[in-house]
């Protein structure tokens, strides 16, 4: 039997945005500018969060000191990713990890780069779980997370 | 837990690619069959509760509106809840609150889902903000890998090992969907077939990965009073539980997870359960993704944590195992997302009530389901057995 064709109506829908950073997040970016990245101090646990956050989110305090995190960490945990889907922002193939900076008590999400991206076996005899990276900043500071261009791996 | 509540009837879609139905339609044929399954009509449902994905899932918002002739709510009172993946169950146990409160006798929910209208991932990336972790997001997938290659390392488990069971729980829940005349991919794999598999996101390749499915599920709650009236084999739920954690997904140890952990600990303080693996008689687990299937059997107290690979290998989890899980082929073979969670839910009712057909593990009494959403951040159980 023939397959059935069923009548479809295409559509997309854009709408702009304008989202408010406030005052933490904005403060972080301005670091990133001086290529220092900062994280916030919990005065009850004692965690150090990159990113930062106005209040702790376990102790629901205020969190007011502002403290300067290593440039350098350890991978803990990894994709390589070569799947394509709308509005992506980077090129595939990319990494994607979560990187403990040395001085933070969380995982940040950034990019490793540096390397030749395009075979996964060669990729990963040089990225590894447990491995050291660290940040390589862009030239051009324009206020977002890309201040940060990427990570590489310490050799 | 307030008053005793019962699943009285659950109806699903043929789960797949449905562009032959407008989605109201698609919605209406779960509703339709939950109403004749458990022999009642419209008239008789007090309220009603729906659960989607973000409403750019389709490009539609709102959906509660979209349904409301779909659900039968027109003059009744509806509420919508949204969690992500763990929709189905967070729209489960609102179903629950709502009679268990006393406020409402029969309570309708409806859980759905047409992905093939969307882009699945590009929608999922924007449950991320958009200040930090947007920009590296890379759908689910992405997700689900750093997941599992975190808990790979942390307890040392060798690839090979990971990459074998993983293999193992493809071909039993492509095995067991041949069962279901509701699922969606309806086709045997071999181990050879999963290894050899188009890689996703390394080490997580095709088989490995649930597919974007359309559908629908409909449950139906009530009062104990009026299943035990209206209802020959009503489903009691026994236990409920549902935690979340922090947004950043850096922030909290997603190869413990506590949310998963502390939501099956609590459903199963209410349900009097203490050891899972020898009480339960069935689980249906939301399984997106093979290797996280794993992680779950270590939240759930099914296993010791790192030895998921070792139980699977050893056939534990398979239809004539210790503990069958997902014998309906599970979320691996069919995911609607918003219809998902509750999908397990209707899976888990059929079997305590012997209604499962083919998929029914002979005997089973006591079952437990799950969903998880969003960036790995929320979890929710329901445990329902053959008897209050």
């Amino acid at each position: 039997m023939a397959k059935e064709e069923h009548r479809i109506v295409k559509g997309q829908v854009m709408v702009p945005y304008e989202v408010a950073l406030g005052k933490t997040w904005s403060m972080f970016y301005d670091f990133l500018k001086e290529e220092k990245i900062m994280g916030k101090k919990c005065p009850q646990c004692s965690r150090v969060l990159v990113p930062p956050r106005s209040f702790c989110p376990r102790c629901f305090e205020d969190m007011d000191e502002w403290v300067e995190v290593s440039q350098e960490g350890i991978v803990e945990t990894w994709v390589y990713v070569n799947m394509p889907f709308f509005a992506q922002e980077l090129k595939i193939p990319f990494i994607s990890a979560q990187i403990r900076l040395d001085g933070s008590d969380t995982g940040f999400i950034h990019q490793v780069a540096g390397i030749d991206l395009t075979e996964f076996e060669k990729v990963r005899e040089i990225v590894k779980l447990g491995g050291r990276v660290k940040a390589v900043w862009s030239r051009e500071k324009k206020g977002n997370i890309l201040d940060i261009a990427y990570f590489e791996p310490v050799k | 837990m307030g008053n005793a509540v019962a699943i009285i009837g659950t109806g699903q879609t043929k789960h797949g690619r449905r562009s032959d139905v407008c989605y109201p339609d698609l919605v209406r044929e779960a509703v339709t069959a939950a109403l004749e399954d458990a022999g009642i009509t419209l008239k008789d449902i007090d309220g009603i509760v729906l659960g989607t994905m973000p409403s750019m899932m389709e490009g539609v918002s709102s959906t509660h509106f979209y349904f409301a002739e779909a659900m039968g709510s027109v003059g009744k009172p509806v509420l919508k809840v949204e969690t992500c993946g763990s929709t189905g169950q967070s729209i489960g146990h609102c179903g629950f609150f709502w009679v268990a409160s006393g406020m409402a006798d029969i309570v309708l929910v409806v859980g759905s889902e047409k992905m093939s209208e969307g882009d699945g991932q590009a929608t999922m990336t924007t449950v991320f903000d958009p200040f930090f972790q947007r920009t590296f997001a890379a759908g689910a997938p992405g997700v689900f890998t750093m997941q599992s290659m975190e808990w790979m390392y942390r307890f040392k488990i060798p690839e090979e090992k990971g990459r074998e069971a993983a293999a193992r729980i493809s071909v039993s829940n492509h095995d067991n969907a041949m069962d279901n005349p509701h699922a969606h991919i309806r086709t045997r794999v071999t181990m050879e077939d999963v290894k050899n598999a188009r890689i996703i996101t390394y080490p997580v390749r095709l088989l490995d990965v649930c597919p974007a499915s359309d559908g629908a599920c409909a449950v139906i709650f009530a009062t104990g009073e009026k299943a035990r009236k209206i209802c020959r084999k009503p489903a009691w739920i026994k236990g409920l539980g549902f935690r979340g954690e922090e947004f950043f997904y850096g922030e909290s140890d997603k190869a413990i997870w506590m949310s998963a952990t502390e939501a099956a600990a609590e459903a199963y303080r209410q349900a009097g359960i203490r050891n899972p693996l020898k009480e339960l008689d069935v689980a249906e687990i939301y399984n997106p993704f093979t290797y996280q299937e794993m992680i779950f059997y270590e939240c759930f107290g099914f296993c010791p944590r790192g030895e998921a690979p070792d139980y699977v290998l050893k056939g534990t989890f398979l239809k004539d195992g210790e503990l069958p899980c997902c014998p309906s082929g599970g979320t691996l073979c069919s995911n609607p997302i918003g219809a998902t969670g509750l999908i397990r839910l209707a899976e888990a009712a059929l079997q305590v009530t012997g209604k499962a057909g083919a998929r029914q593990v002979e005997g089973a009494k006591l079952a437990l389901s799950h969903a998880m959403g969003g960036v790995d951040q929320f979890n929710g159980v329901t445990i329902v057995g053959s008897e209050l």
